[in-house]
């Protein structure tokens, strides 16, 4: 009994000593963390991949900053800062939504254009279909994904078939640019229209036909830094890398274009 | 809400030893219903009275409010017809290996939809083992309205045998051994036997299978594509419409709850109510 009681104590105080040993970690870290900035980046989904390359080369000239990032619909992250979330910088993939977001009144100064984005045809790698071009996805009997007219692709998409006058006829409207890609990279689509970009980071699980009538459509990308940003000067320098030679480098590895 | 201090009511008189709840229980109770009706009275709250009618009869609501009651119909029958035996088969069967058989029936209920929909993808599209038999005989699973019923019924269809089997497990296995020792045959004793016991459960089952499938969005969207009038059921119109209206993808969800809400209410399913 006796021998019970004091196994426990001793478990206890172990107990004790382990967690207060943890949390002097644990609250010498965050200490260490607190001189550090951080800043939330909200920005399209589209852009995931080479802003955080763009990250990582702001890093080095600021070590004493932690960016974060949190990549969405342009749309949906448009809603989010309307109904009050607050952020550093908001990076969207069209004009439109950017406007919102300018007429909600949370944007500090004035949005600015670093990037643009054009449709492409992606194929599965062996091209199944025969497709050569913009009018051969109006061709019956195959499976062509396209975006959703609500969402920026599709809406780019609805252009580019005003502009040449080939209806497209597809099998299905996903909401998501990335959906489209998949559906194709799976073999599950005969052709999907994506961006330059989206067809350049799947790299050769599609094979990318471009078409002159993507000119039609160009997409812009505005960003802005934002009225709740906590460290002003800091959304300010972001904004500017984007748009300096180092961010106009990495987006045009990406298949951006840059104004 | 004054049903909710009525059934208490009506239960301590037919069992007075059920008794009271314990005070400490109140507050947290309150917190939990706050948490479920509060978001949709949220959602009530963002509507424009003056823009509803026209935002709910718009071609896009309705055929996706059609699509959605054909699709929920077809798939709740499905569910009778394929999870109504399976349910016989894991409350009477002697199988070996039944825990392990049961266990891949509530998959789909813990799987997150995504996955069921790439699941169903990689077996019955055009580059799955399935999907390459179906697409040399000429029939195309993935965007078709078949591929909805499909989708829905993978992910609802456990509510139906979960719901039969606890209703076949309750009632014990008595009056079938009865039967057996008259002479009765199985397929006799399953007709005048088992049914008849199944049939109390089956109508919660049912609602609880065709109100899992009206809500399905993921693997429907993963599996199935998304378009007008042939897969875009009103979950995903609801999705779609969000990226650029919010206030029709808010009337929109308005109709899937009320939908929902006619569907449970009507049915008044007795095994939520624990008088299965």
């Amino acid at each position: 009994m006796i021998a019970g009681a004091r196994t426990r104590t001793t478990t206890a105080a172990t107990t004790i000593a382990v967690v207060t040993a943890l949390l002097a970690v644990l609250t010498g870290c965050s200490a260490g963390a607190q001189r550090k900035q951080t800043m939330t980046v909200l920005a399209a989904a589209s852009l995931t991949e080479s802003f955080g390359e763009v990250r990582d080369r702001f890093h080095d000239e600021h070590p004493d900053v932690r960016i974060r990032f949190d990549f969405q619909g342009s749309s949906l992250l448009a809603e989010q800062l309307r109904q009050g979330r607050r952020a550093g910088v908001y990076a969207s993939a069209n004009t439109e939504t950017m406007q919102d977001v300018v007429r909600a009144g949370v944007v500090d100064g004035r949005s600015r254009t670093f990037a643009t984005n054009r449709l492409t045809i992606v194929v599965p790698p062996g091209n199944p279909a025969g497709i050569t071009s913009f009018a051969d996805l109006a061709r019956p009997n195959q499976a062509v994904v396209v975006c959703a007219p609500q969402v920026p692709c599709g809406a780019a998409a609805v252009q580019v078939q005003r502009e040449t006058g080939v209806r497209l006829d597809p099998v299905s409207e996903e909401s998501d640019v990335k959906d489209v890609l998949h559906k194709v990279v799976a073999g599950e689509a005969d052709a999907g229209l994506v961006y330059v970009t989206d067809a350049h980071s799947a790299g050769d699980k599609v094979r990318s036909i471009g078409f002159p009538a993507a000119e039609q459509a160009i997409n812009t990308y505005p960003i802005a830094k934002l009225e709740t940003a906590r460290h002003p000067r800091l959304a300010a320098e972001f904004l500017e890398f984007v748009r300096g030679p180092v961010g106009n480098r990495i987006l045009e590895k990406y298949g951006f274009g840059t104004p | 809400m004054p049903w909710l201090r009525r059934k208490p009511a009506r239960r301590f008189s037919a069992q007075p030893l059920a008794g009271a709840v314990p005070a400490p229980l109140w507050l947290p109770a309150g917190c939990a219903l706050a948490l479920i009706v509060l978001p949709v009275l949220g959602l009530l709250g963002r509507i424009d009275p003056t823009r509803l009618p026209a935002l709910l009869t718009s071609p896009a609501a309705l055929a996706a409010l059609k699509l959605s009651l054909q699709t929920a119909l077809a798939s709740t029958a499905l569910s009778l017809l394929l999870g109504g035996p399976l349910a016989v088969v894991l409350a009477r069967s002697k199988l070996p290996g039944l825990r392990v058989l049961r266990a891949l029936v509530l998959l789909p209920l813990v799987l997150p939809p995504v996955v069921g929909g790439l699941a169903l993808l990689y077996l019955l599209g055009r580059t799955g083992p399935f999907g390459d038999l179906l697409e040399s005989a000429g029939v195309t699973i993935p965007y078709t309205t078949t591929a909805v019923v499909l989708a829905q019924t993978f992910v609802a269809m456990p509510f139906l045998v979960v719901g039969l089997e606890g209703t076949l497990r309750t009632s014990g296995a008595h009056y079938e051994r009865i039967a057996a020792t008259l002479g009765a045959g199985p397929w006799l004793t399953f007709r005048r036997i088992t049914v008849p016991l199944l049939l109390p459960g089956l109508g919660s089952s049912l609602v609880l299978t065709f109100a899992r499938a009206l809500g399905e969005f993921g693997a429907t969207i993963t599996f199935a594509g998304s378009l007008q009038g042939v897969t875009r059921t009103l979950p995903l119109a609801i999705y779609t419409q969000a990226q650029s209206d919010v206030d029709a993808a808010v009337a929109m969800s308005l109709l899937l709850i009320a939908i929902a809400l006619l569907v449970i209410v009507a049915a008044r399913p007795k095994a939520v109510e624990g008088r299965a």
